[in-house]
């Protein structure tokens, strides 16, 4: 992630064509006329499909909405009163939380534990760094279809277990356990990326550094703790944001295996606003609600940012 | 975890301090039987774990290969088996009549196709443009970009949703191709190839200045042959993300026949009399095998792409 600044290489181009010919001023135009259509298509289409949209999420979220009656009436704030008062929204907030936190702790501790073993001097750890990627590439809907069989009140995990003489919970149907499979789930789905990111910045500490430090009489995880880990916190910053980002918004597994459930242990916010929106129609909360995701989301993601100066070595 | 790390660093510094003071530990000589027998263990060790670690990652790409064969009433098994007890077909030869399976693999590998390729032109051009050509509001317009970043998808469906029925385009493609090529999607493909030109040499442009050709010639001719990571990188990212698009088939669509693979897969679960499971589990082999097959054969572009781009997996 080594970004020039943007106008490193546009100078030299600059320079260049000035050099070159007299007729710059023409080139200059020229190249004003390809650049604004170069650029058009994918920012008037961020604008349109992006930007846009989230305008008149908001100024839906102001209104009162529902297609099937044909009404679309402005309230001003009631929805957000409404939200504010809406037991199910705090608990799917609360749910997501969980959700995202569990898996942001779990999914980033195997991924550093993997990257460390994968780091060894070992035959063979392109095959395993193979396996722990593979379901990375694996659809989110076949990943979540097949385990639904092996979490299974009768399936392939609690015939393990019951060959151990342990009796497995009904992972998905159980409220104490709903949650926990699906992260768990999530975590072997995803985990393989941030073992690769973690990979790559393990490969970047300096062996000298260790080295010296195991001179100076420092034990392997006394090592790891002061020398690779500090080295790597840029990395930790980065895969610790996009993974809490990217939980805050789950809705794929929640949908396929749990609709929610059972009672409301699984309803994440994205799919309590999908099914706000599209089951219930009632399109002028629903976007109050995704209004209330997107500042959260954002909060969520300054502090992360904003705590960085306290644990993060090097200034990414 | 991050309190960890804070102590972690306290030490660090700490730790230089003392350092040296500490004895040295005497290191142990690399050829002795003792060293070679304790290097030998810990591999042992560390290969245990590996494979371990393993199960849960590969464990289910095998079980739903062989599960495929089994009849249904050997799915829920104690002790659970992974090899069919009698082998049969039943399963696999409903696959292609109970949905449209087949057209539905069709949908996917032709929708991936026309987004992948779609992307490629939209976020080359763009990366192009924001790296290379100096045009005005350059850098507003890059802003415009990176603010839509954080923009939520499954927010800005809604309106979208209303914009897509009153054009009279639900229950169809459009919407599906549309979407990820222009939309918020196409940013990181657009930040690769920034990323990547920003890095190409200038002499080469100079060069081809030299040789007469203009700023339409620069890109065609020089960057863009030259961009084979970067186009890597942003096809395997769009092809899989659209072969396997769930969420916008689920609002946009409403045939069947009309549904990408993902979508059908979860159609075997109800509104069928027997219960489908040989079925369902054969049919999701079929669409995660070929990719798994293409994966073996180009890891390394797999694994360099998709951590360079991929982030948001």
């Amino acid at each position: 992630m080594t970004a020039e600044p943007l106008g490193a290489t546009d100078r030299k181009v600059g320079r260049t064509t000035g050099r070159r010919s007299g007729s710059s001023k023409r080139l200059a135009r020229i190249d004003a006329a390809v650049g604004l259509s170069f650029a058009a298509p994918a920012v008037i289409g961020v604008l349109v499909l992006g930007l846009v949209p989230f305008g008149y999420v908001i100024w839906y979220s102001l209104h009162d909405w529902s297609p099937l009656i044909g009404e679309f009436n402005w309230i001003g704030l009631d929805n957000f009163t409404r939200l504010i008062a809406d037991d199910t929204v705090w608990s799917s907030f609360l749910t997501t939380f969980k959700y995202a936190a569990l898996l942001m702790v779990l999914n980033i501790t195997l991924a550093l534990g993997l990257a460390v073993l994968l780091n060894q001097k070992l035959r063979g750890t392109t095959t395993f760094r193979a396996f722990f990627f593979s379901p990375v590439i694996v659809s989110a809907v076949a990943w979540v279809l097949v385990w639904n069989y092996l979490v299974a009140a009768n399936g392939g995990i609690n015939g393990a277990l019951a060959t151990i003489g342990i009796q497995g919970p009904n992972w998905l149907r159980d409220p104490t356990w709903a949650l926990v499979t699906v992260v768990v789930i999530q975590v072997f789905k995803g985990v393989g990326m941030n073992m690769i990111l973690f990979l790559a910045a393990l490969q970047n500490v300096p062996a000298e550094l260790k080295e010296a430090a195991r001179i100076d009489g420092a034990r392997p995880s006394r090592v790891f703790r002061s020398i690779t880990l500090p080295l790597i916190s840029p990395t930790i910053l980065l895969v610790v944001m996009i993974t809490t980002i990217g939980a805050m918004d789950v809705f794929v597994p929640i949908q396929i295996l749990t609709q929610g459930g059972p009672g409301r242990s699984t309803t994440v916010i994205s799919y309590l606003l999908y099914r706000t929106a599209f089951e219930q129609q009632d399109f002028g909360y629903a976007s109050a609600i995704g209004v209330v995701l997107f500042v959260v989301v954002l909060v969520l993601a300054a502090l992360q940012w904003s705590s960085r100066k306290r644990w993060v070595h090097d200034e990414v | 975890m991050r309190s960890d790390v804070i102590t972690a660093q306290a030490q660090g510094a700490t730790g230089d301090l003392t350092g040296g003071s500490e004895p040295v530990r005497s290191r142990r000589t690399p050829d002795s039987a003792h060293a070679r027998r304790h290097r030998l263990w810990s591999k042992i060790v560390l290969y245990t774990l590996l494979c371990v670690l393993s199960i849960p990652f590969i464990y289910p790409t095998i079980w739903m290969i062989f599960a495929a064969f089994k009849p249904t009433d050997e799915f829920f098994r104690i002790p659970p088996t992974l090899f069919p007890e009698t082998w049969t077909l039943d399963g696999v030869a409903k696959i292609f009549t109970v949905t449209p399976f087949a057209q539905q693999y069709l949908n996917s590998l032709y929708l991936a196709t026309v987004i992948t390729i779609g992307s490629i032109i939209v976020c080359s051009l763009g990366g192009y443009a924001f790296a290379r050509i100096r045009f005005p509001f350059a850098g507003k317009l890059f802003l415009v970009l990176m603010s839509g970043m954080m923009i939520p998808g499954e927010v800005t469906i809604i309106p979208i949703f209303r914009w897509v029925a009153d054009l009279g385009l639900m229950n169809t493609h459009i919407p599906l191709i549309v979407l990820p090529i222009f939309g918020p999607a196409c940013i990181v493909g657009v930040f690769i190839f920034r990323q990547f030109y920003l890095s190409l040499p200038g002499e080469l442009e100079e060069a081809g200045r030299l040789d007469g050709l203009g700023r339409l010639g620069l890109f065609w001719r020089i960057a863009l042959p030259l961009s084979g990571p970067a186009i890597a990188a942003v096809a395997i990212m769009k092809f899989l993300a659209s072969f396997n698009m769930y969420f916008e088939p689920l609002i946009f669509l409403r045939s069947e026949e009309l549904f990408p693979v993902g979508l059908g897969l979860t159609r075997y679960q109800d509104g069928y009399g027997e219960p489908l499971y040989n079925t369902q589990i054969g049919a999701t082999a079929l669409t995660v095998i070929p990719v798994l097959i293409v994966f073996l054969f180009a890891q390394r572009q797999f694994v360099e792409g998709l951590s360079r781009t991929g982030l948001k997996g």
